[in-house]
């Protein structure tokens, strides 16, 4: 498989401040590469020096081999969707399309040819003579990737160009552009401070955070095997526990947690006995009232503090008994547990290989109040 | 109820309105019908007898008069475009290159020559090019040239007087739409293969063309009414219309061939204007705003 895209150790500083720290990743043509990362982590810079507009303090960028090192952002084989799209508002649909091949040279009927022809594929047929200004949401972000894509770039840059849709847009758009991408087969690396985004387009999502990639992996291992509390933390919703590790006479490994619940874990990664660490189960993992003889089940007597209630991905909040700490537990909507209420008394259990353990770091993808 | 309310907003549109009347009726209008009636009215020092084009006429019979006028209207064309060239690039690094702090610094920069008098200023520049000015001073004392140059009164520290007293009316404006121009609309072209050159002409100035059109009309109307800058730093050959007509103003007091004078330039100048804005594909109701 040829490499379009190759990131080697690259860094970017801004005085003291490190936004970028030595990141290096390889991008396969045809895929579709995301950058998930919170507002602030450096995955615009990362972009923007792809794109040529940051010289990288350190380390190399290579497109299709190349080394891009005192390349221009006009003379690079890449193309970047914009935030904001950034369609020139003082030409029409066709002009923008046509920029970039007219700044090659091309002229005449050719030209427009190839923009009837894009135009057709990204599903805008004859809209050519329409003002950005009438254009709906959707149709310019369609006429912003065929702008790019009219130049037949190595790899597109797509810069978070759904952030500003409303969220029925946004859901759609996200199987349109995967659609698209699979039909034109361009490279497409995307950054998105939006797990679903990620998740739902990319082949391999690289989860980014305080200039460093966390993990790069496809999103299901991503989703089912977190290599970082942080990233266990940002892709998806997790309960934590924190305790400490340690082990029975059968060789066993438990955690112990602050507030004296006593949970079976599978293999606790790195982690040595004795150590504290964090431990994370997936809310959909969690099982309500399980039915007896499953002895791989950690149990716990939990209070349900409040049905959260949001159609398929509907929850409970408990409190497991003696504790104070929140859980979320998934509420499937099967009719089965229209009987809860707040207030009432559940068991939940998990299966002790379905929980993640860290050690523990004290990241936080957000502040609390 | 309804009339009440009617009442009410007739009352404020009165409030705002009657000052801008009087103020177009007493100042402008009232006077220029007189300056019109003026123009088409005989007189000699029997008094006025009856109506005549001739102050017309001898505008376009007498080649002096026509010819200052097209001179004038030539350089204020050619100062526009100069104050344009220099003000592109400073609106440029004052709204997209310079940092936050730096802009308002910048501003102020730009702004402080204009607290002073344009005679003031004119005199500065005086001080500096005359034939015992400071530079010749220095040039003397350093023995780079042997002999003071005489640097004033000629048509090119003019027109670079005129530039310096009005590229406050095209900066301002400029810098004011090219604000509003995203940088990633920039960043864009660049991104898809423009050159420099390029992004100025497809991006920036089509963007600026509003601020760009009424700066310029600020610009022409100011250095083709302009009588100080010319008259004190052009030499005596360097004829600006206004001059002529003050002279028939004063000098000559013949009021009403300066009133025809007058006219000539509003639709002289009126002229241009529109014609500029059609070449461009301006509206004056956008450029104004």
């Amino acid at each position: 498989m040829q490499i379009d895209l190759s990131v080697k150790e690259v860094e970017k500083r801004f005085g003291n401040f490190t936004a970028v720290d030595k990141v290096s990743f390889d991008v396969e043509d045809g895929k579709f590469f995301s950058i998930l990362g919170p507002s602030g982590c450096g995955k615009t810079t990362l972009l923007r020096m792809i794109a040529g507009f940051y010289e990288p303090s350190g380390g190399r960028i290579e497109i299709r081999g190349q080394d891009m090192a005192n390349v221009e952002p006009n003379k690079r084989p890449v193309n970047l969707v914009f935030q904001h799209l950034a369609l020139f508002p003082m030409m029409d649909v066709k002009e923008n399309i046509a920029f970039g091949l007219k700044r090659r040279g091309e002229k005449g009927p050719e030209v427009y040819k190839k923009v009837d022809n894009l135009l057709e594929r990204v599903g805008l047929p004859d809209q050519g003579n329409k003002k950005i200004s009438q254009l709906s949401g959707g149709q310019k972000q369609r006429v912003a990737i065929a702008r790019c894509l009219i130049l037949e770039p190595a790899v597109l840059l797509l810069d978070e160009p759904l952030g500003a849709l409303d969220l029925k847009l946004r859901e759609h758009m996200k199987v349109e552009l995967k659609k698209l991408q699979v039909e034109v087969g361009t490279t497409f690396v995307y950054i998105t401070h939006d797990q679903s985004e990620a998740l739902v387009m990319s082949d391999k999502v690289a989860v980014m955070n305080q200039g460093r990639f966390e993990q790069v992996d496809t999103p299901q291992n991503l989703y089912g095997k977190p290599a970082s509390s942080f990233v266990a933390q940002f892709v998806g919703d997790n309960n934590q526990f924190i305790g400490k590790l340690s082990k029975n006479e059968k060789g066993q490994f438990f955690v112990v947690t602050d507030d004296n619940n006593k949970y079976f874990i599978d293999s606790p990664c790195e982690v040595g006995e004795d150590e504290r660490v964090e431990m994370y189960i997936r809310p959909e993992a969690m099982i309500i009232n399980p039915s007896q003889g499953k002895d791989t089940l950690n149990r716990v007597k939990a209070g349900v503090k409040a049905i959260l209630f949001d159609g398929g991905n509907s929850r409970l909040l408990v409190n497991p008994a003696g504790s104070a700490r929140e859980m979320i537990v998934s509420l499937p909507q099967n009719r089965q547990f229209d009987h809860i209420k707040a207030g009432d008394s559940v068991e939940i259990g998990w299966d002790s290989a379905s929980a993640a353990c860290f050690r523990e770091s004290g990241v936080k993808t957000y502040d609390e109040l | 109820m309804m009339n009440s309310k009617k009442h009410k907003i007739r009352w404020g549109f009165i409030m705002f309105f009657t000052p801008v009347a009087l103020w177009l009726g007493l100042l402008i209008v009232i006077p220029h019908l007189d300056l019109l009636r003026m123009s088409f009215v005989r007189a000699d020092y029997l008094g006025e007898s009856g109506i005549t084009l001739n102050h017309y006429k001898s505008f376009f019979t007498e080649p002096i008069y026509w010819l200052t006028f097209v001179r004038t209207a030539m350089y204020s064309i050619v100062v526009t475009f100069i104050v344009l060239l220099v003000s592109l690039p400073v609106s440029f690094y004052v709204t997209k290159v310079a940092n936050l702090k730096m802009q308002g610094f910048l501003m102020v920069l730009l702004l402080l020559p204009f607290w002073v008098s344009e005679l003031i200023r004119v005199y500065g520049w005086m001080i500096l090019l005359r034939e015992s000015g400071v530079i010749n001073k220095f040039m003397l004392a350093l023995g780079i040239w042997d002999k003071p140059i005489e640097m004033l009164y000629n048509d090119t520290v003019m027109i670079m007087g005129l530039v310096y007293t009005t590229i406050l009316f095209m900066a301002v404006p400029i810098i004011g739409v090219m604000e509003s121009l995203d940088d990633s609309y920039i960043e864009a072209a660049y991104d898809l293969g423009a050159r420099k050159i390029t992004i100025w002409q497809k991006i920036i100035i089509p963007h600026c063309m509003p601020g760009i059109m009424s700066g310029s009309i600020i610009v022409f109307m100011l250095v083709l009414g302009s009588y100080l800058t010319p008259n004190l730093m052009g030499g005596k050959n360097s004829l600006w219309f206004t001059q002529q007509i003050y002279n028939q103003f004063i000098l000559y007091f013949n009021w009403n061939q300066g009133s025809a004078f007058g006219f000539m330039l509003l639709i002289m100048s009126s002229i241009i204007i529109w014609f500029a804005l059609k070449i461009t594909g301006q509206q004056l109701s956008k450029v104004v705003k």
